[in-house]
């Protein structure tokens, strides 16, 4: 494996607007396999837009999007199921389905793409819900008897269940306590060793930043202005970045450490 | 033993004992193993060695280093010592990562023989049944205080949410209970016209009508439009508003939400549901006479003098004076309903379908009530 075949994920010119409101401009980035790469952003920059342009929930104005070394475009419906199956996604908020339990969620991919026995499906689930860190009581509950950091932890289970090789999140520290967010960030790093993961990760928290990202990319004037370490983004002359990354609250981040 | 893309071998010879696994162990072919694997065990055990050799196995994910570990697990439990053997080292960091227990978890509560969950379900809605009448009982009382708290304080009542409600649920709806008593009145007068003509009694078809139209059918049917469309509304309304805390919220800020919420769609309720049914019982004749003049050629002049002698101030006074009942009823149930509605909102909808079913429900037991009453003070 060599040159091209390391990038996971290649956006190329990617452009998206709404109305006359234009949210991408020729927007390029590369995603290298195995690692965690932050997106940031203003609120409104269109992080959340990007990473459902990348997975398909929004069909984006023009552009090339490469997965797997696959143009998403010049697939089949078949073709393009099969990519999706190699991916899995956290939503905000979880977007468990309410009307199943949490062991239900879990199963859900198994019972639609797999034709497994009940009795190992069950055995898989409780193995995926550990994974994650929820107790196994947590298996029968529905989602509105959690709580916010246990929906997230039982959505990634939810999208970690037929062992994708990308995950995406979409902000999945926001709302959580400090520890709560850096036990998540934590379970994303090992995870990511364990299983080889490629993350790609829409995050506000500098600290989840910091700790868990190899690379950072910056959304801003439409378009990924900068992408590199932490240390990259601490010497930017970019405005914008400077000041996320200079701000109050950076600096209080860095000092606690 | 081998199965498309995944498989092992067992091999038991003098000193060793190895199991030779090749392929890809991922979530997608493990289960063809999973009970083949359960059964593998051997006849000398006595301190020996197994080797769980994965050196042919080329790609390895969560379900399938789960199930080599369990393997593992299983021949240790049988007193062998366990080596495994081949791996690289992102599948030994794999291994490393899952962890090593196996008891299985009950996920799926078991419920017993059939006929026990069948008693269950009945006992529970019984009891369920008998909690609820408690709960809409205390509800009510706890209105009706409210309400007379503000009736003395007047300066408590929200006028304009009344004025809202009443638009909603009254103004509104006149449209569709207009053209449903119209459809009605005409209907009955068409049928009872057939069929008193048998007799060659078709003169009584205007009593007829008067009778069914104003004492039952012209209330029923608008409180029964009404539950559908505002009763339902109520709950949903209040519903989603509980589930995302603003009622919480309003006690915080110390707002009574019965005086908010409940009262003004009541008060509402009461004024409108009785306007609506005069309304209804006024185009419910007109469809009768309508429907008269087709076919019996009664013409509206001899219409209204056959109504007027068919029907005293009580035919018309019974049926209007259930109607702020009834309104009490639907709105009261609604409203309850939708305070009733917990986190998700799969539960506004539970909610919203019992309120209307139990509302419908509540009408026409309390009309079979007010039949029984009414012929007993001989009105
Ligand atoms: N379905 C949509 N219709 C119209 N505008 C949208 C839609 N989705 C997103 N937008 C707009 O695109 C911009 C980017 O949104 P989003 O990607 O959600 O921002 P964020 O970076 O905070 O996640 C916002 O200005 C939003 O108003
Ligand atoms: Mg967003």
């Amino acid at each position: 494996m060599g040159g091209q075949d390391d990038f996971i994920i290649q956006v190329r010119g990617l452009n998206n607007s709404f109305g006359g409101h234009v949210v991408h401009e020729n927007l390029s980035l590369d995603v290298k396999r195995g690692e965690i790469i932050g997106i940031v952003g203003g609120s409104g920059t269109g992080k959340s837009v990007l990473l459902r342009s990348i997975v398909g929930l929004q069909q984006p104005q023009s552009g090339d999007l490469t997965v797997f070394g696959q143009r998403l475009k010049d697939l089949s419906e078949l073709e393009r199921q099969a990519v999706e199956q190699r991916w899995g996604i956290l939503f905000q908020d979880g977007a468990l389905f309410s009307a199943l339990s949490v062991a239900e969620n879990v199963q859900v991919a198994f019972r639609e793409h797999l034709s497994m026995k009940p009795s190992l499906m069950d055995e898989l689930t409780g193995l995926k819900i550990r994974m994650v860190g929820l107790d196994e009581g947590a298996c029968s509950k529905y989602p509105s008897e959690l709580s916010g950091g246990m929906r997230k932890r039982a959505g990634l289970a939810r999208a970690l269940a037929l062992d994708p090789e990308i995950v995406f999140l979409d902000e999945p520290t926001a709302g959580l306590d400090p520890i709560g967010a850096h036990g998540f960030d934590m379970l994303i790093k090992d995870l990511q060793r364990a299983l080889g993961l490629t993350v790609f990760m829409v995050t506000h928290d500098l600290d989840t930043l910091s700790t868990v990202c190899d690379r950072i990319a910056v959304l801003a004037d439409n378009r990924v202005v900068l992408v590199g370490t932490m240390d990259d983004m601490l010497q930017s002359n970019h405005p914008w970045v400077r000041e996320y990354f200079h701000g109050p609250r950076a600096r209080a981040a860095r000092s606690i450490r | 033993m081998d199965s498309g893309a995944l498989s092992f071998r067992v091999m038991d010879e003098n000193d060793t004992f190895q199991v030779q696994c090749a392929g890809e162990w991922t979530v997608r072919h493990v289960e063809s193993v999973d009970s083949a694997l359960k059964e593998i065990k051997s006849r000398r055990v006595a301190g020996r060695e197994a080797v769980l050799n994965l050196a042919e196995v080329v790609r390895l994910d969560t379900a399938g280093a789960w199930m080599i570990q369990r393997t593992a697990a299983q021949l240790e439990a049988q007193g062998f010592k366990v080596r495994i053997d081949g791996l690289t080292l992102a599948q030994q960091a794999l291994l490393d990562a899952i962890e090593h227990s196996f008891a299985t978890v009950e996920m799926h509560p078991d419920e017993g023989p059939w006929y026990i969950a069948l008693l269950e379900r009945m006992g529970a809605t019984v009891r369920q049944i008998g909690n609820n009448i408690y709960d809409q009982l205390a509800f009510f009382g706890l209105v009706i205080a409210t309400l007379g708290r503000a009736i003395r304080n007047p300066s408590r009542l929200r006028l304009v949410p009344l004025v809202h409600h009443m638009e909603k649920a009254g103004l509104d709806a006149l449209p569709i209970v207009a053209l449903m008593t119209f459809l009605i009145g005409a209907v009955i007068a068409q049928q009872g016209a057939v069929q008193l003509q048998k007799l060659g009694a078709e003169v009584y078809t205007v009593n007829l009508v008067a009778i069914v139209f104003l004492r039952e059918v012209g209330l029923l049917l608008t409180a029964i439009i009404v539950a559908g469309r505002s009763g339902s509304a109520f709950t949903a309304e209040i519903g989603s508003m509980k589930m995302r805390e603003e009622v919480d919220a309003m006690r915080t800020l110390g707002l009574d939400p019965i005086e908010m919420l409940v009262v003004p769609r009541v008060l509402a309720l009461v004024i409108t549901l009785p306007l609506l049914t005069f309304i209804g019982d006024v185009v419910g004749l007109v469809g009768g006479g309508v429907a008269v003049w087709a076919m019996l050629d009664t013409t509206p002049d001899a219409y209204l003098v056959q109504l007027r002698e068919a029907s005293g101030f009580w035919t018309f006074g019974v049926g209007l004076l259930k109607a702020p009942f009834m309104a009490l009823v639907i709105a009261m149930i609604g409203c309850r309903a939708g305070l009733n509605v917990t986190g998700s909102a799969e539960s506004v909808g539970r909610q919203t379908t019992s309120s209307v079913v139990q509302s419908i429900f509540m009408v026409i037991v309390l009309d079979a009530a007010f039949a029984i009453f009414f012929t007993g003070v001989g009105i």
